[in-house]
């Protein structure tokens, strides 16, 4: 009896289309990734079931921190070299260009304005190491308003985001609140994670 | 494809001896192993939800107390946020104008706020808070446009004698307190509330709901 061979098959596969998905894919997640910026406080917000999604340009975010501390960030380099340079104007501090570059590159911070000249003369991992304290923001010296109003003077456009942790207490907001109705800031939003809406009643 | 078929293709005998072949082929796995390895790592450090956003308008301060809007006492409910996620809320007597006896209740959808507003509401605008789901329910069939349909619902939340709820939050709120009620205005389809700072008064009404307890609803 002739034995039967049995014709080996090539056990290589085609990867070429798997290959195509996984970089199709790739380049999907890559372009759709937006890198969180260092926040100086994590900041839980509340859930809504409100439905407008956040603006990326033209936005003043005013952190509110779980412990009270009140944090500044407005978006757009260009707006935040103007701002300082203005803020420097009105407390009379000259800041250095590498000062005003480093404050443009900032995320939000949160200290009174005289130590903001020291913070942005540090390294920037050495600015993660300082405990800041908050933006003063209460009717003695309320520095928060002048942040807020040097920054409309900037950009006219520009709306206020206030995104405050769910167990900050109320006076903290009501404050803030106080502050932007005081520089005539009469709308605003509240930074809040979505929630499903419940059946309609 | 990306190979290229190389070898095979049966046997010539006595044909044109050519140079030996270099297969074509490239091993993709390496390959196809970092692009699933990137992959797994932006999947993961990618956030899609972007966060949300609550409007809130406020009233322009009047600096004259004359110039204030003046709330008509039968309309209105105070809703007193106070802690341990509490509410106070109470009613002005229309005839006195005095606040007649606090109550007590929480954030709770089923027993708590909710069904009060949309009672309270739905008491002062019966009409018109009805037809609201009527309506949303016309826009999802597409029987009217979007903006017909804010516009109609607009009109309804805008009824001068329909409720109207006024925040007050003290102390021991948190800000979550003041989201959560901000949202219900918007679940309840309350269309005229504002955010008031809390008086000496109603802070000793909270008190005296406190200290009294009465029933939840």
């Amino acid at each position: 009896m002739a034995k039967v061979k049995v014709p080996r098959k090539s056990t290589t596969v085609d990867m070429t289309a798997m290959t195509d998905v996984a970089f199709l894919l790739l380049t999907f997640f890559m372009l759709a990734t937006q890198f969180k910026p260092d926040e100086p406080v994590q900041v839980v917000t509340p859930s809504s079931i409100s439905q407008i999604p956040l603006p990326d340009v033209d936005i003043m975010n005013i952190t509110i921190s779980e412990d009270g501390r009140v944090f500044f960030d407005m978006e757009g380099k260009q707006y935040k070299e103007k701002l300082i340079q203005k803020m420097g104007e009105k407390y009379t501090t000259t800041f250095t260009p590498q000062q005003i570059e480093a404050f443009s590159r900032l995320s939000s911070f949160g200290m009174p304005f005289k130590e903001l000249l020291g913070f942005l003369s540090l390294k920037p991992d050495e600015r993660t190491q300082v405990k800041q304290v908050g933006i003063p923001s209460d009717s003695l010296n309320n520095e928060l308003a002048d942040w807020v109003w040097q920054a409309r003077l900037t950009n006219n456009n520009v709306r206020v985001a206030i995104k405050g942790d769910g167990n900050s207490m109320y006076p903290t907001v009501a404050q803030v609140i106080k502050t932007l109705q005081d520089k005539k800031v009469n709308r605003f939003n509240f930074i809040t994670s979505a929630e499903s809406a419940p059946p309609m009643q | 494809m990306a190979e290229i078929e190389s070898g095979g293709g049966g046997h010539k005998k006595g044909g044109k001896k050519r140079g030996k072949k270099m297969s074509t082929r490239v091993d993709f796995t390496p390959m196809v192993d970092l692009g699933f390895l990137l992959i797994t790592f932006f999947m993961l450090t990618t956030s899609m939800n972007k966060p949300k956003t609550m409007e809130i308008n406020m009233p322009v301060k009047e600096p004259n107390e004359i110039d204030q809007t003046k709330v008509k006492a039968s309309q209105a409910v105070t809703l007193l946020l106070t802690g341990d996620n509490k509410i106070v809320y109470y009613f002005v007597n229309a005839v006195t104008g005095d606040p007649e006896t606090p109550l007590i209740t929480n954030y709770d959808y089923t027993n708590g706020v909710r069904p009060m507003l949309l009672q309270e509401n739905r008491k002062r605008n019966p009409v018109g808070v009805d037809s609201i789901p009527i309506y949303k329910d016309m826009f999802q069939k597409n029987k009217i446009k979007e903006d017909e349909m804010k516009q109609h619902i607009a009109a309804i939340k805008g009824f001068k004698d329909g409720l109207i709820v006024v925040i007050k939050a003290d102390k021991n709120a948190t800000y979550k307190n003041l989201v959560d009620i901000l949202d219900e205005m918007l679940i309840c389809n309350i269309g005229r509330y504002a955010i008031v700072d809390i008086t000496e008064k109603e802070n000793e009404l909270i008190t005296l709901a406190n200290a009294t307890k009465p029933a939840i609803n």
